[in-house]
């Protein structure tokens, strides 16, 4: 590692750090592998998404600026949420006497596969993943983000985690019948249109099992949070892990 | 009712929901393919987009355009501020004609103004002759899609309605057998009529002609037939030039069913010597949107229904789910204008999955104002219920200490309370779905050991 590399914040979204420290530790590991300066810069709280999805925007400006402050020492920021980096993006409110570091936080701001693919530039992963693995591509990374081509548009395909995955040996991409339908989870409409949000998992999960996916991965734990919790309660044998970690585990 | 209430009782029949979805989602499917078949599509959207903001930021000197145009070519204008002086414009044509007898096609905006019931009550018998319009006029429901207004029925059930109706063939659900029935029936009711009412999907600046499209050409024949034609044209239908129709056209039946035209695309400029052409330019709300800067671009749409199309939610929970005219993404921005209390729970009623912004012919960023809606219609919400669980959870995030004890506790409090208190009724994420393992560290501990 060289002594002028930038200097990078890994941003480990709050559910990510309760339930899922793995995913964490597999994001700083990998990033780490690829040579970067990672830093976890220690009192992150939450992006403020679930509040400003809700309707609370208003109510974040406490967060976002704890936010902007934390993180603006470093030269990015990466976090292996496709979801909360464009929370940061497009839905963090104005915060007054902030505004120059509050933009430049949103062009410094990657989810973790664009960052690889974009500013590592890293073209192909050596590794080794011998599975059948079915990508769930999370919206807001995807539309939001851009982090793949969505099907409504008439575009060059394209998916920036695909990129990463499909050079690793013996892994077997699986070509779903709907390759962006949204998963359900959606923040607080999991709750808040519980029966629509469950059998929209439900049917992601019967399109991945339908296709003989052996792991379920993706971009954003909480999408995989809701087809976990749903596969897990009817029984139904899926694996399921964050991006991070299998290409963590497979360039080993 | 909620949007959670209705959309909860539509997947109770998980079969019929089921089809609904796929039935859909072929359309969608049919669209993507066929806009595909166009290289230059993006550049379509783009251009339509532009042509309807130029429409938008000038939409009074257009209208007076179009106004002056039609009537030098012989049309009569009239102008409506809302439904109740649109209905009774329609009301007064009819009484000079001594009509008591109309037929309709398609018009959302007079599902809007609530037309039907009006004239129905002055003693009118008003036919839609659009055949899935007709099937739900039958069976006194509104229209659940736009563009498939019958599409929340299966064959089984519009051959037991035909039955009843039409007194075809018990059992009979020959798609072809039906439809002639039907046509047969509505045959009668345009020979009889002497006022024809139509929809506009676009009105023309420049020459003062409107578009109507229909796929049926039920609009053309009742129009031919009636002495009287009454166009209902909400103010937004408006396009500058003619030719600005090559872009339009071009997206709309490629976005609405995935066909490359849609089979009558009829433009109406002046009446037939000795007959009678009317257009009716309502507002009902649409100047309020239109101030409204956050939400003005909801008014660009060309009703093609994709978003409804795509949208996972609407396929999942039916049109009637959302308890407003014009369902779907594109309701739910539209809708919360008109009355923003009926229609609070709509902006909701969605993952903000973007699917609905990507798939319109005219790039609404629907998700977006449904995002935006959300800010607004909380402002109405009390201190208490919702608002006050989220200023407290703001409390605990903008600071890292009382994050962590929550977070220490919530886990912990997890690992130790037996399922059955985790997964009460109450805890409504636990109904169909299981909580993530709790693992004993987070990241933040596991770091602080490992780390520094």
């Amino acid at each position: 590692m060289k002594s002028d590399s930038p200097h990078i914040a890994l941003f480990i979204p709050c559910y990510v750090d309760q339930f899922y420290p793995k995913v964490g530790i597999a994001s700083l590991e990998l990033l780490e592998k690829l040579g970067c300066k990672v830093t976890f810069p220690s009192g992150q709280t939450c992006c403020g998404q679930p509040l400003a999805n809700a309707g609370y925007e208003r109510d974040t400006i406490g967060t976002t600026r704890h936010f902007i402050e934390l993180f603006k020492p470093f030269d990015y920021v990466v976090a292996p949420s496709g979801s909360c980096v464009l929370h940061i993006k497009e839905h963090s409110p104005q915060i007054p006497g902030l505004e120059n570091e509050q933009a430049e936080l949103h062009h410094k701001v990657y989810e973790l596969t664009e960052f690889i693919t974009d500013v590592l530039k890293v073209e192909k992963l050596e590794g080794k993943f011998p599975h059948r693995v079915g990508f769930h591509a999370s919206c807001h990374g995807q539309r939001g983000l851009r982090l793949a081509s969505s099907s409504e548009l008439n575009q060059t395909p394209f998916n920036k985690a695909r990129k990463l995955l499909e050079n690793l040996e013996g892994l077997e991409w699986v070509e779903l019948s709907r390759t962006d339908e949204c998963c359900g989870f959606g923040g607080t409409f999991a709750v808040t249109e519980e029966a629509l949000s469950v059998r929209m998992g439900k049917d992601r999960l019967e399109d991945h099992l339908s296709h003989k996916t052996e792991i379920l991965t993706g971009g954003d734990m909480s999408c995989i949070m809701h087809l976990q919790g749903i596969a897990t309660r009817n029984n139904q044998t899926l694996k399921f892990l964050h991006i991070a970690e299998i290409l963590n585990e497979a360039i080993s | 009712m909620s949007h959670p209430e209705n959309a909860t009782e539509f997947l109770k029949d998980q079969a019929k929901a089921k089809w609904h979805d796929e039935t859909l989602w072929f359309v969608r499917d049919k669209r993507d393919r066929i806009s595909k078949t166009i290289p230059e599509w993006e550049q379509l959207r783009e251009i339509a987009s532009q042509i309807k903001d130029n429409v938008l930021a000038n939409l009074g000197s257009y209208l007076e355009d179009f106004e002056r145009n039609a009537q030098k070519n012989g049309i009569k204008v009239h102008w409506a501020a809302n439904g109740e002086e649109h209905n009774q414009l329609v009301l007064d044509i009819l009484q000079k004609q001594n009509c008591t007898a109309i037929v309709k096609s398609k018009s959302i905006l007079t599902e809007e103004c609530h037309l039907n019931p009006f004239l129905e009550k002055h003693g009118v018998e008003v036919v839609d002759t659009d055949l899935g319009e007709r099937i739900v006029q039958f069976l006194n429901q509104p229209p659940s899609h736009i563009v498939l207004p019958a599409i929340h029925l299966k064959k089984g059930e519009i051959s037991d309605l035909f039955h009843e109706k039409l007194h075809t063939e018990k059992g009979n659900e020959d798609p072809s057998y039906l439809t002639n029935a039907a046509r047969i029936h509505l045959r009668e009711k345009f020979l009889k009529a002497k006022v024809a009412i139509t929809g506009v999907n676009f009105g023309i600046a420049e020459t003062g002609e409107f578009v109507v499209c229909t796929n049926e050409g039920n609009a053309d024949m009742g129009v031919h037939l009636a002495d009287v034609h009454i166009a209902c044209m909400g103010i937004e239908k408006i396009l500058p030039r003619r030719k600005d129709l090559g872009v339009f056209l071009r997206l709309l039946a490629r976005s609405a069913t995935g066909q490359p035209v849609t089979n009558y695309n009829s433009h109406f400029r002046s009446p037939s010597p000795g007959k009678e052409m009317h257009i009716i330019l309502v507002d009902n709300g649409r100047t309020a949107q239109l101030a409204r800067e956050k939400f003005k671009n909801s008014l660009k749409c060309i009703r093609c229904g994709a978003c409804m199309n795509t949208c996972p939610i609407y396929r999942r929970s039916g049109g009637f789910s959302y308890g407003s005219t014009v369902p779907g993404p594109i309701g739910s921005i539209l809708s919360p204008g008109l009355d923003m209390k009926k229609h609070s729970t709509l902006p909701f009623a969605s993952t903000l999955c973007g699917s609905c912004s990507d798939v319109c012919p005219v790039k609404i960023n629907i998700h977006e104002q449904l995002y935006e809606w959300r800010q607004e219609i909380t402002k109405t919400h009390g201190e208490f219920g919702k608002g006050l669980s989220m200023k407290l959870a703001n409390g605990i995030f903008k600071s890292p200490l009382a994050y962590k004890i929550s977070g220490n506790l919530m886990r912990s409090a997890l690992k130790a309370l037996p399922d059955s208190l985790i997964y009460h009724p109450l805890n409504t994420w636990g109904k169909n779905r299981n909580l993530p393992e709790t693992p004993k560290e987070s990241f933040q501990q596991w770091y602080q050991k490992n780390r520094s």
